[in-house]
């Protein structure tokens, strides 16, 4: 069963005839994801690399009955690809974009609000079920099916983390990168929800960073709420205060939204914390036992 | 991005908040002239760098007299401010703001900021102004008043009244508060700010509201729709090499301690640091290739690795997703080569292509230290750094 993308996810890229957008869409379907079109203002008509390509994503949604897309469109563009996509009442939007102006995902979680579909991302790796379905930049080859959820902020860490479980043949049943930006569409809690609702997904492993609450929160989430072990491993205890560590969301700015307050907060809500990244793998696989 | 109190003050007259009239020198001569062309029997000299705190430093200087006023532009140019925001090394002064004094009858704080927990910009003020707000926040967190702002609607009069009363405004300053805020939430959303700050904002006893000091920092990510908030930036401001990182694409901090670290994707990067200082080593800096890298820009961050001096190992550690492992092995030896690597170099690879990137090191005939996951690449450039 696994969250948010499967079998049945049909799904287009918003820039698909880009370098970007042809090479992550090929791997994707390369992987078993049906991909059944994609857009590119002023190429509509065309098939490239055996899609279908529309101007619109209005045109290629009611055209393709698509219920998944992929953003690969250029930082000054991608919040207009987004909101586009939120118009044609698409199911769920993964924005692989880096480097989208702040104000203009205030803008878009905005448009979100009352509207029909779920955004992941941005500046993410994306989504995988393995053997099902993948969409985004993550390397396929790492994951195996099984039965643990992975949520995260990262993009390469995250791979780090799946491969250390699939070393161990510990396979995964959804692997989500919620982004490393500020403004996001689905958070950690919003993940940990489907997980908690999956009957497929055993454990979960949280991968977090420095700067802001959303671990915290999720932390006190999973005390109410949780029946299934979580695993936490917070990057960043060895940032400098103020120091922006390459994600615009990674940065320590009070008191309590360091990797050790983190921990903390963490270990009180009940989560088994990883305090070195090498560590994610062995403690799944004890919380597992 | 960072801009100077007078840069940030001259955006801000466009959007109609009201301001002291006030002029830029970079010698005493000009600051001077400055002062005699604003008029008036009192001036404020004020140092200009990107850091607060510069009163408590000696950076700001009461002036009584056009002689006083070109005394203290010759002391505060040229000189060394240290504040709790330059850390101990200080920022050496380049210029100074000249302003007109002004009849202070009370100090507030404005801030506008992005509340991540509502996804939504956020107004604040309080009337403990022209102190340390991140100490009022600690200690009295309701004396500061925060309203969320609706991006669909934006500021409406109801925000303005509510700051406004909130912090004790009525009559004329109070419709004069109201027109600041908006001009400032105006400011905020339309140049890509990431924080707006004014403390203090005065009243004064003539009745006006103005932006006594001021402090914009904008999003990187929308400067290329700002060519005129771009043309702000002063590179004397900024560390030359993370700048020089920057236009090759890559994200670099420097750190304080030994291990030069190489890793794809900002998470990884701030992992490396985290496992080196668990296994009992100092990370020498934090670096991003980001997912784009080709070999020129692995050659590149080399160099810029190498030019600290305290550096006694490098980590590289790289996870291919993006990123192909042989177009990092591609880079690192001909990096090696060309610089003639004297420090010992552990790389850990994985991922996309691993088996032709590790087959290139093996034949490079270079001296490198191979690792094994992520452990056994921390326990091994922390003996190398050790061991040097």
């Amino acid at each position: 069963m696994a969250i948010l993308v499967g079998r049945d996810t049909k799904l287009i890229t918003v820039g698909l005839t880009g370098k970007q957008g042809t090479f992550h869409t090929l791997q994707s379907r390369d992987y078993g994801t049906n991909v059944v079109g994609g857009v590119t203002p002023g190429k509509g008509g065309i098939k490239h690399e055996g899609i279908p390509v529309f101007n619109s994503v209005f045109q290629c949604v009611n055209e393709t009955a698509a219920n998944a897309a992929m953003i690969m469109v250029p930082p000054p563009f991608a919040a207009d690809s987004i909101l586009e996509c939120i118009d044609s009442g698409i199911d769920l939007i993964i924005a692989i974009t880096e480097g989208i102006p702040i104000i203009d995902m205030v803008r878009v979680k905005a448009a979100l609000k009352g509207s029909n579909s779920r955004l992941i991302g941005p500046n993410c790796p994306g989504v995988i079920t393995p053997g099902e379905c993948k969409i985004g930049i993550m390397p396929g080859h790492i994951h195996m099916p099984g039965n643990v959820g992975v949520i995260s902020r990262s993009g390469t860490l995250t791979y780090e983390a799946v491969y250390q479980l699939t070393q161990r043949e510990i396979g995964q049943s959804t692997c989500v990168g919620i982004g490393g930006d500020p403004v996001n569409g689905t958070n950690f809690i919003d993940c940990l929800e489907l997980f908690e609702a999956d009957k497929d997904t055993e454990a979960i492993i949280m991968i977090g960073e420095i700067g802001g609450s959303a671990e915290t929160d999720a932390a006190r989430w999973i005390k109410e709420n949780s029946s299934k072990p979580v695993v936490s491993f917070i990057a960043g205890a060895a940032a400098p205060k103020g120091k922006r560590m390459g994600h615009a969301g990674a940065i320590i700015s009070g008191g309590d939204d360091t990797a050790e307050a983190k921990f903390k907060v963490l270990e009180e809500c009940g989560v088994t914390v990883a305090r070195s990244p090498a560590e994610l793998g062995e403690k799944v696989a004890e919380v597992l036992k | 991005m960072n801009v100077h109190e007078y840069q940030a003050k001259e955006l801000m007259k466009e959007f109609g908040i009201g301001l002291l009239k006030g002029g830029v020198a970079t010698t005493p001569e000009q600051a001077e002239k400055v002062a005699k062309d604003l008029g008036g029997n009192i001036w404020v000299v004020k140092a200009q760098i990107h850091a607060g705190g510069r009163g408590k430093g000696g950076g700001v200087k009461l002036a009584k007299s056009l002689e006083e006023v070109k005394q203290y532009a010759n002391e505060i140019i040229g000189m060394t401010l240290v504040t709790h925001q330059t850390g101990p090394e200080g920022k050496k002064v380049n210029q100074v703001l000249i302003e007109q004094g002004c009849d202070i009858d009370h100090e507030y704080y404005v801030g506008i900021v992005l509340d991540r927990n509502t996804s939504k910009v956020t107004m604040m003020a309080s009337r403990e102004g022209g102190v340390e707000i991140e100490k009022v926040a600690a200690e009295t967190p309701d004396k500061i008043i925060k309203v969320a702002i609706d991006p669909a609607v934006g500021f409406t009069s109801f925000v303005g009244r509510k700051l406004g009363f909130s912090i004790g405004l009525e009559g004329d300053t109070l419709k004069k508060a109201i027109k600041f805020f908006e001009g400032l939430y105006n400011l905020y959303v339309n140049k890509d700010c990431s924080i707006a700050e004014i403390n203090p904002m005065v009243t004064t006893k003539s009745g006006d509201v103005i932006a006594l000091d001021a402090k914009l920092n904008f999003d990187d990510n929308a400067l290329f729709r700002h060519p005129d908030v771009e043309k702000l930036r002063d590179e004397t401001e900024e560390s030359a090499q993370e700048l020089e990182a920057g236009k090759f694409g890559l994200s670099y901090i420097s750190l304080d301690g030994n291990i030069g670290c190489l890793v794809n994707g900002a998470g990884l990067a701030m992992a490396t640091l985290d496992i080196l200082k668990l296994y009992g080593g100092e990370p020498a800096n934090f670096l991003d290739v980001g997912g784009g890298a080709t070999k020129e820009t692995v050659q590149k961050a080399f160099s810029i690795i190498l030019e600290d001096e305290n550096v006694k190992a490098i980590m590289v550690n790289i996870f291919g997703g993006i990123m192909k492992c042989d177009i990092i092995a591609e880079g690192v030896v001909a990096a090696a080569r060309e610089l003639e690597l004297k420090v010992p170099l552990v790389v850990r690879l994985e991922g996309t292509n691993v088996e032709i990137g590790k087959k290139i090191l093996n034949e490079s005939g270079l001296q490198i230290i191979a690792a094994d996951g992520l452990k056994d690449a921390a326990e091994k450039a922390v003996a190398a750094a050790k061991g040097a």
